[in-house]
């Protein structure tokens, strides 16, 4: 199922957050939004999973208006790791990611035997079966990010938007992790900050600077020296990855230029 | 992450991990099944003991005689007609209303500790105690609603309940709907003025009988119990319980945040509003009969979780029913300890409740929000 976001703006008390942001994401592909701090890639996630709504413009999922959707429609076909989602109850592993059918079912109906074969085949991708019974509030950063995403696959959704899903995650776990949703049948718009990870995991990147979209296409296109000055405001060298072709970024700490780009 | 064949094997090979999910993941476990089994059990026995027990002891088994007789419309002999109407008038209402009503705060406890976010919330976090009181001392002083004779109190606390619900909800109201910290920090600062509300009443009022009603309704007590005002209470509660209960994994998908909620397919704006609505309701009813019950609300949640867990499918079935066996023999220390004088129950509830809470929270490792 395809995304679109079709001109969509953000406005919060006229503070434009995002400007008139068009961005396809065609089924099955992963698509990397990346930016500086506050250039409203976050906000533009919210959109898609309805946490806010657009000033102007609309998301399609597919041959659907979202916001003509009932909030639990919506939540079938589209999955989100948001960046909230601490919990002050010490909910079970299991528990928490269990709750990932809460659009699929009504009231207390009890988890059906396929439900919960799901549950466990998606802890045991996100390897964190080990962990079923552990209680959410004694788990490390990393792991408790992976029972989110978990619980994200449990929702069996056909779009998956996810806000930072690296955050937290020692290498191995952020290289499985980007391997799982490429692996994967799901159509994917997902917010790095690591650039390098971006440009191996993602088919195409789109580019944020201060609420607008200012560049788009295949990683090797997007990721020049040219636009990581301007956008991000550093000086990188941008190499070729002698095994999978991958355009990947060199940093060098001295070269931080004096520019005002910063905004971290 | 892994291929498929690696994911099945290590579903396979990972048995025990495999049956912690699998029961924690669904249907309430055969253990929780039992627990409540033997808690109904338990909730029976404690109130045809505690009915039996006071002034006047009665052995379980003629109590039991007793009641039968006036469910069923049997006979009793003639001398047994005083013992029958202790049993039947005066302690059977009380008992049942004291099961009733803790029940219903422990239910409420725990839908608005998750509808806040807040560990420290109660029923009466949202103002509707204090407001049940100024409506309660206005009746008692200006008089009004004569017309429902001795319900006139009651349904003054219960209208000024809904009154103190509203009006907070209307001040925490914003465009982005009722967050729960705005909620309850407007809870707790319209209570302040609620009370500086009765306050200044019974000041220009030197009249003992409002003094009274304010100590009734700020302490809680269940001497006002009768047979005329439990159904409705009954039902407002067994209603509010069961509501409560069918929103069980809404509740659990709260508690992980606004953001995370609506990625579920939950609602929040709509959804804390029903609950709200019911939360208020329930509480309402509860303190128009029986003033405000302190600690139960707010403790018994807590000391439920420690031991089933933070599933509301679980919790709202095991406190309210805990929490009634509790309220049953907290009221039968209340009125028996310093006979003819009653105890306030807070006082009762918090004397057993802390050290319980206390020894359990250590002994566990109990954690609500963070370590």
């Amino acid at each position: 199922m395809d995304l679109r976001l079709d001109d969509v703006t953000v406005a919060v008390d006229d503070n434009v957050i995002v400007r008139d942001l068009s961005l396809d994401v065609p089924h099955g592909q992963v698509v990397g939004l990346i930016g500086p701090n506050g250039s409203g890639k976050s906000t533009a996630l919210r959109c898609i999973y309805r946490a806010l709504r657009p000033s102007r413009g609309a998301v399609w999922i597919g041959p659907d208006d979202l916001s003509t959707l009932p909030l639990r429609r919506s939540a079938r076909s589209v999955a989100a790791l948001t960046q909230d989602g601490g919990t002050d109850l010490d909910f079970t592993v299991a528990e928490t990611v269990a709750l990932g059918r809460a659009p699929h079912l009504r009231g207390n109906q009890p988890l059906s035997d396929r439900e919960r074969d799901l549950c466990r085949r998606a802890m045991a991708q996100l390897d964190v079966l080990h962990l079923a019974g552990r209680g959410m509030l004694t788990l490390s950063g990393g792991e408790r990010q992976r029972v989110f995403v978990a619980r994200a696959l449990v929702q069996e959704p056909q779009v998956l938007v996810l806000d930072e899903p690296t955050n937290h995650l020692d290498v191995r776990h952020q290289i499985e992790l980007l391997s799982l949703l490429r692996g994967s049948e799901l159509t994917v718009l997902v917010v790095l900050h690591d650039l390098n990870l971006a440009a191996a995991a993602c088919d195409r990147l789109a580019v944020l600077s201060q609420g607008r979209l200012v560049a788009t296409g295949t990683p090797a296109d997007v990721l020049t020296a040219d636009l990581v000055r301007t956008v991000f405001g550093v000086a990188v060298s941008v190499v070729t990855h002698p095994l999978t072709g991958d355009p990947q970024l060199l940093y060098s700490l001295d070269s931080a230029p004096s520019s005002e780009g910063i905004t971290t | 992450m892994t291929s498929s064949t690696a994911v099945d094997h290590v579903a396979n090979s990972d048995a025990s991990a495999g049956d912690t999910s699998a029961e924690v993941a669904a249907r309430p476990s055969p253990r929780t099944g039992n627990a409540v089994a033997a808690l109904l059990a338990l909730l029976v026995i404690s109130i045809v003991v505690v009915i039996g027990l006071g002034p006047v002891v009665i052995p379980p088994d003629e109590t039991a005689r007793y009641l039968w007789a006036a469910l069923t419309g049997g006979r009793i002999d003639a001398d047994e007609v005083t013992t029958y109407q202790i049993i039947w008038q005066i302690r059977t209402p009380r008992v049942l209303l004291a099961a009733i009503v803790g029940a219903g705060l422990s239910a409420v406890g725990v839908a608005i500790q998750s509808l806040v976010r807040n560990a420290l919330a109660d029923p009466y976090v949202l103002g509707v105690s204090s407001g049940a009181s100024v409506g309660a001392v206005a009746v008692t002083v200006a008089g009004g609603l004569s017309a429902l004779g001795i319900y006139a109190i009651s349904a003054g606390a219960f209208l000024g309940a809904m009154a103190a619900a509203a009006l907070v909800y209307l001040v925490a109201y914003s465009r982005a709907g009722v967050t729960p910290l705005r909620l309850v920090l407007t809870g707790v600062v319209m209570s302040f003025g609620f009370q500086a509300l009765m306050a200044v009443i019974i000041y220009f009022t030197p009249d003992s009988e409002a003094t009274a009603t304010m100590l009734f309704w700020s302490m809680g007590s269940f001497g006002a119990a009768t047979w005329g005002g439990l159904p409705v209470v009954a039902a407002v509660v067994l209603v509010g319980v069961v509501v409560l209960h069918w929103h069980g994994r809404t509740l659990d998908v709260l508690t992980f945040g606004d953001e995370a909620s609506t990625s579920l397919g939950v609602d929040t704006i709509g959804v804390r509003r029903r609950l709200f609505v019911i939360t208020s309701l329930v509480t309402g009813a509860m303190v128009a009969v029986s003033g405000a019950v302190a600690f139960v609300g707010l403790v018994v949640p807590h000391v439920v979780r420690i031991v089933v867990g933070a599933s509301h499918h679980r919790v709202l079935v095991v406190a309210p029913l805990a929490s009634a066996v509790f309220m049953v023999w907290v009221d039968l220390i209340s009125r028996t300890l310093v006979a003819p004088r009653e105890l306030p129950l807070g006082v009762i509830t918090a004397l057993v409740g802390v050290p319980v809470f206390l020894a359990l929270m250590r002994r566990r490792g109990y954690l609500f929000g963070g370590r």
